[in-house]
Parts: structure tokens; C-alpha cells; sequence
């Protein structure tokens, strides 16, 4: 046999070894009921107490369970108990103590009482900082640094154990926002709702300035606001009305954290090893941590002592259509592991979505035009190779917004005078968001008509809910004013032609923006673009994200843009961005464009403590006709997700709210296993084509050396 | 020599010193705490009491460089660049922003990074010097010339077009290897055949070509000329004496980056998901993470430092002429 033949033969064997070469899991069971999924930024926190990213809460969602979450399928979103019996109600009482009507003004509540009452019989995770000996002692909470110079992984404490979830796991963590260890980023606005949370803050500092080296135990200090009831029910005390509230009671913040887990990880040589809270999370959740290597890889397991959820047999009709409701009544979760692989750079990511080796993955804009090709009516549809690879394509409108806000400090845009707002609206008009989203999102957004996105409770759907400063109805659907009527409105705010009435001046705007690069250019040349339109001109004012956050602070910048993602599905979370005493300036709020309206305002504090209701939906109008009318922000769009999934990926249904949302998805391995051996076929004839083209190379310069070899001899 | 390598290590106490000041000055310029407790605690219902709290509790509550209000060495002492540098001189790192123990991290991510590093670098020099040598041999016909063409193209192309072709051809398109990953153990061999072949093909350019220089600066001496008055073949010149004699440019070269082999490579780890130290330093940079930047800033010049001596050893260890004193 030739060497090549041997070599074909060699290759041949090794192809036939494994279907696939480039499987990036080498340990993997190929009809496991595994999830693979990556994370591009690893995770800062996995401290309930201090995870706030999406890319956090993306594991701490599905380790640790607060008392209630958002229904899977239900749309608007709607809470429902977790390990809750049910959804508290707010009891009312006034200074006195006394009980209130659930209807009383919200001037006369002086606290909201929240009773919890959760399921008996939960049981948290498998886990060492549980493990007792025979006696009953806990076997790992007195632990010298020689006992744990061998630990590095929790798994490697031999004896595990569990205990049942009872309502002091739950005070235990609202005591822990106070921590001054912990700097949760909540602290500061529980501590203006929460019943002595403030004090208790100050109370724990001092503790800690006093002995800097001592652990905090936080039994040993009273929270008012929070206290144990019974062995399963808790309350919580809330300063005056706070509607609100209960959205944060679906947040990981509030989950349970048992006091054994914080005695075990406090022991000497943890820290040293990364063995803490923040890293090595000890839940009651559908999956516990089984692997933590933030730089390589996270690996989610099923939890053996998770409580017997099961998936959702409500949901509307096009749920049903859509299969989603196929696996209802089905104990949770239905995948056994979920395995989360670094993956930073974006190429790598869409290869190995496009092999089959993730389940699904969002589209990257160098990748859009190979997945989304848009149908003669503007909808985006899959391209017909990815229907060949039966990947589904998955869109939902963001709770978000996107906005340019005009600093209303500012002497030039700024102001609630008349001619002002006429500038800001005629500005409003020459920006052609619809353009915009064409040009530089794909598609991926939709114009904004107010500061409240879709699927929140406040936004009017279709002509009836336009922004009439901005857009008018033609022939039934939404079109933006002309340009005509923005010449004519600069006009009337003095600066005819883009000049000023009186002093003949060009009228010249600073737009402050951190970003930078390529792609940021085209994007402010566009802005130029826009106000070239009105003759205004304007200059682009670069700057890093530090310089640009403290411009906002101190109220330097005159245009920015900013956008917002809701922390809960209540329109006072959009709002409360222009409540005058909410301003950046002066008081570090949140409202950046530092807009004060006092009509806004009265209407904000009654709006913010309303039931949903036609009531609250006319003060929302109200409101929103304000601020379409001041013409704070430029309303520039709500971002559109686009997602795709593989076929063998079931039960996805994004929820924009919901962070506890893998227990339902489901995966067929067999299907996947198939699909991953035909797409991933080693191509072996390059091998065999560089052997040859090193043979063609080699052989000659072999032959040229034994020549002169010899003519040297 | 013991006396040469004292002196070096006292002289690299003032240098780390000041590398240290200067990325804390650098980094300082750009960042101020304030700035730093804004990125840790997210942009969302942050207050200015949240930030203090955190500065505190992360010991960027001092001054910077002197603290007036302090008296006698406290002044200089109780500031953040003492109490964030002093501990480093003992290879105690601290902790990150994110409060993972950075000691625990390089060691952890040393691996990864010379399981990559190691392989370039030794092959890298093989298939170098072997090509280098084969110009050399065949110098002056066209195998040289387009060689040498070859070596200039290698050159031009930039080293991400390496990786991205790389990955589209071999991983993508004929899917003989995995596009991006680690393992540890025997598994991880196929995750670093990719990210090692790349580096070596982008490095054979610019190595060849130095190579051949040395080489044929080398295939001109008396020497030489005396071996082959002597009646040695081609290649016995060259592989027993050429490369003898030109390995005194090329171990310079090499043994001063082999403690920097610990450090990693930015972008090909970033590019192939390697978990080393190279991906390290980009993320702390992108987030603001000074106790990691300056650790490994100090760790690199440390290394640096270390590699210098260890050249000027070696080379008294390859050409006796050299003395050290």
C-alpha cells in the first residue's frame, strides 16, 4: 500500500471514530437531556443580594426562588406564588395602627403590611454547609484553614445535606441588603420603603467600623419592617402605599438565604479559594450549580429536592397552537442540566449555534442579513438556509426604551417656556426614527410614541395612542409630521432658517454620546443628517462612559441618549424617569433629563399608587400628554429582540420579565444528536490536498539538496 | 555571577516600584473611585450613599498618593496607593472588584495559557528555524527568493485574519476541529490544535525571516569558510555549526519571553475561548478592575525582569566569552 493510501486509511478510521470532530463537549452524553447555551460576559455576582445584570440573574433565576414569579405563558405579565401560598395583599393601616379599607387614600396609609405565607415542605439543594454528623452537629461549620487547604470546589466536601425553607431564610436576606459588606445595589431605594431598613443600615455599619475583622451575624439585630410570624409565614412593613413592592417580591433579592450557608463560607481558607456566597449560591430552585468556572464554563443541575412545580396548563390559544402548552401539568424542570460555555467573541458563537453545538442564540448584526430577510410587507422571516436547518426565529418588543433627552437645565433647549418646547418638538419631528430603525437596526425596534413601551399596562396600542406633537394620522396608520411643520415650529420658537430671530446667529446643539468607533460614526453622521434638515447644526461631543455619566450629573450635557429597561411591568417605572424630584441634578435620581413639571408631578404621585384601572389609565393619559407636549425626550424607539432557536428546543416563549423561565424548556436529543452527525461530517480531502502540496513542495527542494549535496562531495 | 544576580533583583525593586506607580497613575487618570463603585454596583438606583459604602468597604475611601490629614509615615501609608501596592512586593494580589482572590486566579489560568503558549513557541521555533535554514541552503536561487516572498506576504496579513480564517476554513467549513473551547487533560488536545496552528503559521514570517538573516550573517564567517575547506557537507555546516553559532540571537530572543509565556495571549485567547491569563488582563481593563490590571501589570514587568536576567545567564552559558559581573 502507497503512503497516501495508508494516510486515507488513517483518516478514514479516525472519521469513523467520531461523527464529529469538531464537538466542542468531549464529555457529553449524546442522549442526555441537556440544554447548551453560552454567556458572553462572566458573571460579577451570584449573591442574591447583590446580582442585579441579566447576565447574573440568568443563574441566580434559576437557583435561588423568591416568593412569587411571572406566569409563563399569561400575557399582560401577571404574578403568581412561587414558593408563596399566594400573591400577598397589602394590608393597609393608618399612624395609629388601626386597619384601613383597601380602598383608602393613599395620604391616610402610613404602612402596607405584607403577610407571606410559604409552602411547607421546600427543601433547599444539596449542600456540605447542611451536612450534619450523627449527633446532629454540623459537620463543616468549624472548619480550621488546615481543614479547607484541600477544598476548592464545593464538591469536594464529602457529606451533604438539606433542610426545609422556612420564613426566616427570607428576613434573613432583606437584613442582608442592609449589609454594608454586600453594597446592594437596592439598598438605597428598600431602605426609603422598607420599615427600618435604613436604620438597620446604619445600625450594621457601625457594627462593622467597630470590628472591622468580625462576621455580621444579622440575627442579632432586629429589622422592624421584616419579621418571622411563624415557621412559614413572614411580614413585611412598608412605609405608606408602595404598589410596587410586590413586583420586587419576583426578584432574586428577595430569596431566601439560609444563615448555615453564610457560617459555612465565613470559615478561614474559603475566601482565599473562591468559596463564598457570591459564587457558590445555595437555592431551594429548579437547578443548583454544579459547575463554576466562570472562565470556561457554568453547568446548572437539576436540583433533587426541587418542590414538584409543574408546567402551566393555562395559557391563550396561540400558546396552544404554538405547542407551548403540550408539556402542561408535567413536573419541572424539564431538562436535566443546562451548560453555559464562555463565549465572548460573536463569530465562534453563531458557528456553533450554526452546528448544532447551542440551542439557540440572538442574531449579531454581522450575521443578520445570513438569518433575517424581510417579506414584501416589512416582516422579518428566517432566510431559506436557516429554514433548511429548521431553526425558528423568536421576536418580542423589549420593555425598554430608547430616548435622546434634551437637558431641561440647559439655557438654550431646556425650559418649560413656550418657544422652548416648540424647539424641542420641532426637533422631535426631524429626527426620522422610522429611518433610523431601517438603516441601522435591521428592523429591530419600533418607533416611540411615549416614554411607555408596549405590553406595559398604560401604552395605547395603534392611531389612538400616537404621539400628535410628533406624528398624525394618515389613511389609518401613523405617519411622522413633515419637515414643513418642524420648519414652521422653529419658527415660532425664534430660530427661523436654524437662526436665531434676534441675533442672526446659527443655531448650534452639542450632542454628548460615549459612543465611539466605525459604526458610531455612520450613526451620529445620521443625527447631523437630521438637523441638517432644519439647518441646525450639530456637534457631536465624544467622551468615555465615566466622563459622559458625570456630565449627566452635573447636568453639562445639553442632548444625550439614554434608554431604559423596566425593572417590573408597571408604567410608574417609565414615568418616575421625569418626576421633578427624581432629577439628576442635585439629587443623583434617575431622571436624567432633570425635566420638573409640576402638573406632571401631582399626576406622577397619584398615578404611582393607583390599582391598574380605566381610572389610572386617564391620569397615564394625562400624563403622557405632558410630556409629548413639554418634549423632554426625543421618544426614540423600543428595541425589538430577535432570537433564533433549533428545532429540538421546545417551549420558548420569551418574557421579558421572568428570569426563572429553563424549567420549562425542553430539548429532544435525539433529533439534536442527528442533526449535529449530518452537519458536522469532517471534510477530510483538504488534509490530503496540504499533504500533497507539502510532498510537491518538499520533493523538489529534497531532490535540489541531494544535487548540490552531492556537487559539493 | 551571585553577585550579578543580587544586584539585578535590588535594581528591579525601584523599576517594579515604578511600573507600579505609573499604571497606578495612568489608571487613576482615567478612573476615579467614584467611577470604579458606579460600574460595580450597575447604573440602576445607585446613590451616592451606595457609592461611599462601597469605596469603604474596597478601601478607596483614602487619598490617592499622600494623606494630609494623616500624621508622620501615615501620611504616605493610609493612602489607597500604599495600601493597594505594598502587598503586592509579597505576591499577595488581593482580591478583585468582583471578590474572587486574583493568587487563586493566575494560578488557575496558567495552565490554559502555556497549554497554548508552550507549543507555539517550541514549534514555532522548529518549523522557524528549519524553514530559515532551507532559505539559507538554497540562498541566492529562486526557492530563496520565493521564500523570502512568502515570508513578506505572512508578514503583511494581520494576525485576526489568521485566526478568523483559521476558524472559518478549518472549524466551520470542513469542521475538523472545535472553532472554540478548553478542556482540561487529554480532552484538551483538539481545542489547542487550532488556536497553536494558527500562531505558528502567523508567526512563520516574521520568525523565518530573522532567522535567515542571523543565518546568513552567520554562513559568511571565517568559520565557516574553514569547515567547508575542510570538505563538510552543506548540511553539516550548517545544522552543526551555522546553527550552533547563530542559537546565541535566538536564545536571547526566546529566553527573554518565556516567563512572559505565563501572561497569555489577548487575542487568541479571547478569539478561542481559552480561559488564561491573557483573557484575564481584557477583561479586567473592559472592567475597570484596578486590583486585577495592576496585578497583572506587575506580574508581566516581574516576569520581564526575570526573563532580562535569565538572557544575561544564558548567555554566559552559550558563548563563554561572556563574563558576568
Amino acid at each position: 500500500m502507497t503512503r497516501t493510501g495508508i494516510l486515507l486509511l488513517g483518516l478514514g478510521v479516525l472519521a469513523g471514530c467520531s461523527d464529529s470532530w469538531n464537538n466542542p463537549y468531549p464529555d457529553s452524553q449524546p442522549d442526555a437531556s441537556v440544554l447548551y447555551s453560552a454567556f458572553s460576559e462572566r458573571p460579577k455576582h451570584l449573591d442574591p443580594a447583590r446580582s442585579y445584570s441579566s447576565n447574573e440573574v440568568e443563574f441566580t433565576g434559576q437557583i435561588y426562588e423568591p416568593p412569587l414569579q411571572y406566569h409563563f405563558l399569561k400575557r399582560p405579565y401577571t404574578l403568581i406564588p412561587l414558593t408563596s401560598e399566594t400573591v400577598p395583599t397589602p394590608r393597609y393601616v393608618d399612624t395609629a395602627g388601626n386597619a384601613l379599607a383597601d380602598d383608602a387614600p393613599a395620604a391616610a396609609i402610613a404602612e402596607s403590611v405584607y403577610e407571606i405565607r410559604i409552602r411547607p415542605g421546600i427543601r433547599y439543594q444539596p449542600h456540605p454547609a447542611f451536612a450534619r454528623d450523627a449527633a446532629g452537629r454540623y459537620r463543616y461549620h468549624a472548619l480550621d484553614a488546615a481543614a479547607t487547604a484541600d477544598k476548592t470546589r464545593i464538591s469536594d466536601f464529602e457529606h451533604t445535606g438539606t433542610r426545609e425553607l422556612v420564613a426566616a431564610d427570607y428576613v434573613y436576606q432583606i437584613k442582608r441588603l442592609a449589609n454594608p459588606r454586600l453594597s446592594s445595589p437596592i439598598f438605597g431605594l428598600m431602605s426609603e420603603h422598607i420599615v427600618g431598613l435604613k436604620e438597620l443600615g446604619e445600625v450594621l455599619e457601625k457594627a462593622v467600623q467597630d470590628n472591622p475583622d468580625a462576621a455580621l451575624k444579622l440575627d442579632d439585630f432586629a429589622l422592624a419592617g421584616a419579621e418571622v410570624v411563624d415557621r412559614h409565614t413572614y411580614r413585611i412593613r412598608i412605609k405608606g402605599k408602595y404598589p410596587q413592592f410586590i413586583y420586587w417580591l419576583a426578584m432574586p433579592f428577595f430569596a431566601p438565604i439560609p444563615w448555615e450557608a453564610e457560617v459555612f463560607y465565613a470559615q478561614p481558607g474559603m475566601a482565599d479559594r473562591n468559596l463564598t456566597l457570591d459564587w457558590q449560591p445555595v437555592g431551594t430552585g429548579p437547578y443548583y450549580l454544579a459547575e463554576n468556572d466562570p472562565n470556561r464554563r457554568m453547568v446548572l443541575k437539576k436540583n433533587p429536592h426541587y418542590h414538584g412545580e409543574t408546567y402551566p396548563v393555562e395559557g391563550g390559544d396561540e400558546d396552544r397552537e404554538a405547542g407551548l402548552l403540550a408539556d402542561a401539568g408535567k413536573p419541572l424542570p424539564l431538562v436535566d442540566e443546562a451548560v453555559f460555555s464562555l463565549e465572548k467573541e460573536t463569530i465562534p458563537y453563531w458557528t456553533k449555534f450554526l452546528q448544532g453545538y447551542y440551542d439557540s442564540s440572538g442574531i449579531s448584526s454581522d450575521s443578520f442579513d445570513q438569518a433575517i430577510q424581510f417579506s414584501a410587507g416589512g416582516d422579518p422571516q428566517l432566510t431559506d438556509s436557516m429554514r433548511e436547518q429548521d431553526i425558528h426565529l423568536i421576536t418580542a418588543v423589549a420593555a425598554s426604551i430608547w430616548y435622546v433627552g434634551f437637558n431641561m437645565l440647559d439655557p438654550v433647549v431646556g425650559g418649560l417656556g413656550e418657544d422652548r418646547r416648540k424647539l424641542r418638538q420641532a426637533l422631535s419631528i426631524a429626527f426620522d426614527y422610522e429611518e433610523f430603525i431601517s438603516i441601522f437596526l435591521n428592523g429591530r425596534g419600533i418607533p416611540a410614541q411615549g416614554p411607555i413601551p408596549p405590553g406595559l399596562f398604560g401604552y395605547v396600542e395603534g392611531v389612538a395612542g400616537l404621539n400628535p406633537y410628533v406624528y398624525e394620522a394618515r389613511g389609518g396608520s401613523i405617519q411622522r409630521k413633515s419637515i414643513e411643520t418642524a420648519r414652521k415650529l422653529l419658527v415660532e420658537a425664534g430660530y427661523p432658517n436654524g437662526r436665531n430671530a434676534k441675533t442672526g446667529e446659527p443655531l448650534v446643539l452639542y450632542f454628548d454620546t460615549m459612543a465611539s468607533g466605525p459604526d458610531a460614526k455612520s450613526r451620529l453622521d445620521w443625527m447631523k443628517k437630521q438637523l441638517d434638515k432644519l439647518n441646525v447644526q450639530l456637534v457631536v461631543r465624544g467622551t468615555d462612559y465615566n466622563r459622559f455619566q458625570d456630565k449627566i450629573r452635573k447636568g453639562n450635557a445639553q442632548l444625550f441618549e439614554w434608554g431604559w429597561n423596566a425593572d417590573y411591568p408597571d408604567p410608574e417605572n417609565f414615568l418616575f424617569l421625569l418626576y421633578g424630584p427624581h432629577k439628576k441634578v442635585g439629587t443623583g435620581g434617575e431622571n436624567a433629563a432633570n425635566y420638573d413639571s409640576a402638573e406632571f408631578n401631582v399626576l406622577f404621585e397619584r398615578m404611582k399608587d393607583m390599582d391598574n384601572g380605566p381610572e389610572r389609565q386617564q391620569v397615564i393619559d394625562a400624563m403622557l400628554e405632558i410630556v409629548r407636549r413639554d418634549a423632554p425626550w426625543i421618544f426614540a424607539y423600543y428595541p425589538k429582540s430577535f432570537g433564533l432557536r433549533h428545532g429540538w428546543v421546545h417551549n420558548v416563549k420569551p418574557n421579558l420579565m421572568a428570569n426563572n423561565t429553563l424549567k420549562y424548556r425542553r430539548v429532544d436529543p435525539e433529533l439534536r444528536e442527528a442533526r449535529r452527525a449530518k452537519w458536522n461530517r469532517p471534510v477530510l480531502w483538504p488534509i490530503v490536498l496540504l499533504v500533497a502540496a507539502l510532498v510537491a513542495v518538499i520533493a523538489p527542494a529534497a531532490i535540489a539538496w541531494r544535487q548540490r549535496e552531492r556537487k559539493t562531495a | 555571577m551571585l553577585a550579578y544576580i543580587l544586584r539585578r533583583v535590588l535594581y528591579a525593586i525601584p523599576i517594579l516600584i515604578g511600573v507600579n506607580l505609573l499604571t497606578f497613575a495612568l489608571f487613576f487618570v482615567v478612573n476615579t473611585p467614584d467611577d470604579m463603585a458606579r460600574l460595580q454596583l450597575g447604573v440602576k438606583h445607585v446613590t451616592p450613599e451606595a457609592i461611599e459604602r462601597w469605596k469603604v468597604e474596597h478601601g478607596y475611601d483614602k487619598p490617592l498618593l499622600l494623606n494630609v490629614q494623616a500624621q508622620g509615615s501615615a501620611q504616605f501609608t493610609d493612602t489607597i496607593f500604599f495600601q493597594h501596592s505594598a502587598a503586592m512586593f509579597a505576591f499577595e494580589f488581593g482580591k478583585g472588584d468582583d471578590g474572587r482572590d486574583i493568587g487563586n486566579e493566575i494560578t488557575t489560568r496558567m495552565g490554559p495559557s502555556l497549554a497554548i503558549a508552550l507549543p507555539v513557541l517550541v514549534i514555532g521555533l522548529m518549523v522557524n528555524i528549519t524553514f530559515a535554514l532551507l532559505m539559507v541552503f538554497f540562498r541566492a536561487t529562486y526557492l530563496d527568493l520565493w521564500g523570502v516572498v512568502l515570508c513578506v506576504v505572512l508578514m503583511s496579513i494581520s494576525g485576526l485574519f489568521y485566526i478568523i480564517a483559521g476558524q472559518y476554513f478549518i472549524a466551520k467549513l470542513w469542521n475538523l476541529l472545535p472553532i472554540s473551547g478548553f478542556a482540561g487533560g487529554i480532552d484538551g488536545f483538539k481545542f489547542i490544535l487550532l488556536p497553536v496552528l494558527v500562531s505558528v503559521v502567523a508567526g512563520i514570517g516574521s520568525g523565518s525571516r530573522w532567522y535567515r538573516t542571523i543565518f546568513l550573517e552567520e554562513i559568511g564567517k571565517d568559520y565557516v569558510r574553514t569547515a567547508r575547506a575542510k570538505g563538510l557537507s552543506e548540511v553539516r555546516v550548517l545544522f552543526r555549526h551555522v546553527l550552533k553559532n547563530g542559537m546565541i540571537p535566538i536564545l536571547t530572543g526566546v529566553v527573554v519571553v518565556l516567563p512572559l509565556l505565563f501572561m497569555g495571549s489577548l487575542i487568541t485567547e479571547s478569539f478561542f475561548g481559552i480561559p488564561g491569563l491573557g483573557s484575564y488582563t481584557i477583561d479586567a481593563i473592559q472592567a475597570q478592575d484596578f486590583a486585577v490590571v495592576r496585578a497583572m501589570v506587575f506580574l508581566g514587568s516581574f516576569l520581564y525582569i526575570v526573563g532580562l536576567i535569565l538572557t544575561d545567564i544564558s548567555y554566559s552559558w552559550v558563548d563563554p566569552r561572556v563574563r558576568l559581573q
